[in-house]
């Protein structure tokens, strides 16, 4: 018997579209996607106007997860804010206190030592590795392809056994402090953070040959969700997601902090803009951040975790407090009213994951910001859905809030 | 506490400062605004947006990254300042432009960025949501993270922590239910010194009275503990 080989075009979506309307005169529908729909990670709320399968307009209504964590913020001391910052993107609770303690510090002006930058960026590139496993993870099964989740979860499990050697808790890690950290280095801890990243490399791998050849999972997000890059300077889009449209923006390259500059990696870059683009630069990314990782652990630098100068920020060592007057009326003024800050503002943004966390910190003197404004990627990332959806099918949705890669939780804060 | 703050840097970074410099230099109406770490400029909401859209064509600040407000306080005039933080993809500076809100009003307006930055959009709606400023020629300005008829700006300086009680979003619920949103306790903290103080009065506390001893206890006739029931006693 033989085979005959057609091409079959499913032709250009928007003339499609177009054809459709004419073709059926479909009635107008409203549909309700969310809170609480799987494929809106979260409780993404969207309120589509459908004609038959065709978007023709979408609002997102966010704000189901809002705390009013820049109100509390304003009613707490500096270090009482840092589990708050865990609870932003909780998908990499330490990239965001990272975040949020270099911004506080930019505010003071203080640098801290070496050794306390590297761990930073350690913990933050082994969180970017967390939180891009579950996004490529999630996708893929987003997208109809449950295996390499199990795959991601598996791996993400070992680095969660990681985040709790080194901070004491799985998710909620709150590890950094205004000029310094919760702790030094747990002992071997570097050994099992290289053998992990020994390990990772293939599984990315693996990761890679399941899904990016796999003719559904390509065709399903291949020239779906396009953002040009005019569109992505326009709506401030950064992260991953920027970077999939051709807009080689990162700002451990462009803005160096916490000593990225010494560090050897490569910024991906996409060239289409599109859904595919987007899970081809994140998986790329993780890659770089093995790289990183295993750099700043070879030359780890020897030191104190804090900013040892900077008494009237960081807390003096336990064993001192218990024993030298000064230093227990240090700790008890730090613990009771705060890290003391010089009055002014400080704005500071960090790649995570998800894109640019900002964090505009204005104090008035004392240990209590009085505004902090919590500049969310995601939150700036789903301000293009409506433009994104137009036009689309119903099936892609999906696929396109899987690609944006975006946390709730940070979103509405 | 007798050692010093860290060494606390108050210059700017040479590019910042430059770039401070020359816009200064080329725009004879906005301030010098005091900052330590990009260039910051004040600007008089008249020329905001003009001033905005040159920096946008011709000095190449082509993303929106962050629009917020601070509220200076009840008794503050003018009370309100918007806060634009600028970013140029190409030389990677960041911009802080700041404008006092002139307006007086209860709910005072300022002039919309929408048109040059779409990503202003959602900015300016959080702003509107939050503090109550009203954005003028924006498209579509509606509250974002709070529900759609809520009716106080939470992040104004008057409104407390706990919030105040509103009716339920959900009326059906709220019908069926009777029941109402109610300002959250406080007994869980934050807990906080206020500075200032003496230091035995200095032990951190939570805004919420009923944490404190001083508030008196609801007075509970005999009777009318409905804790566990008692135990049968033995005849």
């Amino acid at each position: 018997m033989s085979t005959e080989t057609r091409e079959l075009s499913i032709g250009d979506l928007p003339t499609r579209s177009q054809e459709l309307s004419e073709d059926l005169h479909g009635e107008q529908m409203t549909i309700n996607i969310g809170p609480s729909h799987p494929a809106t990670h979260g409780v993404l709320r969207l309120k589509v106007e459908l004609d038959g399968e065709v978007v023709t307009s979408c609002d997102p209504v966010v704000g189901h997860l809002h705390r009013g964590d820049e109100k509390i913020a304003e009613n707490m001391t500096y270090n009482q804010f840092v589990p708050y910052t865990d609870r932003l993107d909780y998908l990499a609770p330490l990239a965001n206190n990272v975040a949020y303690a270099i911004a506080v510090e930019r505010l003071a002006g203080l640098e801290v030592p070496p050794r306390c930058q590297a761990i930073r960026v350690i913990a933050a590139e082994l969180a970017r590795l967390s939180s891009h496993l579950l996004g490529v993870g999630v996708y893929a099964m987003d997208t109809g392809a449950l295996t390499v989740f199990m795959y991601t979860f598996t791996e993400r499990e070992k680095l969660y056994t990681l985040f709790e050697e080194l901070t004491g808790a799985r998710l909620t890690t709150s590890y950094t402090r205004i000029g310094g950290l919760m702790r030094d280095l747990p002992e071997g801890w570097t050994g099992r953070v290289l053998k992990f990243c020994d390990q990772i490399l293939g599984r990315i791998d693996e990761m890679d040959q399941l899904l990016s050849r796999n003719r559904i999972f390509y065709d399903r997000l291949n020239g779906i969700g396009v953002i040009s890059r005019e569109d992505a300077i326009a709506y401030g889009i950064t992260g991953p997601n920027a970077r999939a449209s051709g807009l080689a923006m990162d700002l451990r390259k462009d803005k160096p902090y916490s000593g990225y500059e010494q560090y050897d990696f490569d910024v991906p870059v996409g060239k289409s803009g599109d859904s595919y683009d987007r899970y081809l630069v994140r998986l790329e990314e993780m890659k770089q951040s093995v790289r990183i990782v295993r750099q700043a652990i070879g030359n780890l630098p020897d030191g104190p975790y804090f900013a040892e100068e900077a008494r009237k920020i960081f807390v003096p060592p336990k064993s001192k407090v218990m024993t030298s007057m000064e230093e227990l009326i240090q700790n008890f003024m730090l613990v009771t009213e705060g890290p003391q800050m010089p009055a002014g503002e400080a704005y500071f943004e960090a790649e995570n994951p998800k894109g640019a966390l900002g964090f505009y910190v204005v104090s008035k003197g004392g240990g209590v910001p009085y505004r902090l404004k919590i500049r969310a990627p995601s939150f700036c990332n789903l301000s293009i859905l409506p433009k994104l959806l137009k036009g689309l099918m119903v099936a892609d949705i999906p696929v396109i809030l899987g690609s944006l890669d975006f946390v709730l939780g940070e979103c509405d804060r | 506490m007798s050692t010093d703050s860290p060494t606390v840097r108050r210059t700017l970074p040479p590019f910042g400062a430059e770039l401070q410099e020359r816009l200064a230099a080329a725009f004879d109406f906005v301030g010098v605004r005091p900052s330590s770490d990009w260039a910051a400029l004040d600007c008089p909401q008249e020329k905001i947006i003009g001033l905005i859209e040159l920096l946008r064509d011709d000095w190449g600040f082509d993303m929106l990254v962050d629009l917020t407000a601070i509220d200076e306080g009840v008794e503050a005039a003018p009370r309100f300042t918007v806060v634009y933080h600028l970013y140029s993809t190409e030389r990677h500076e960041y911009l802080r432009l700041a404008s006092a809100v002139e307006d007086p009003a209860e709910e005072p307006e300022f002039p919309t960025v929408t048109h040059l930055y779409p990503a202003a959009d959602w900015h300016e709606r959080e702003c509107y949501d939050f503090f109550g400023i009203r954005f003028r020629g924006h498209p579509d300005l509606r509250r974002i993270l709070m529900w759609d008829g809520y009716p106080y700006f939470p992040l104004r300086k008057d409104f407390p922590l706990a919030g105040r009680e509103v009716d339920l979003p959900a009326e059906d619920v709220a019908q069926a239910t009777g029941a109402r949103v109610e300002p959250a306790p406080m007994m869980g903290g934050p807990f906080r010194a206020i500075p200032g103080k003496h230091m035995s009065d200095a032990e951190p506390r939570a805004l919420d009275e009923s944490w404190t001893e001083q508030r008196e206890r609801p007075e509970t006739g005999e009777g009318e503990y409905r804790g566990l029931p008692e135990p049968p006693r033995e005849p």
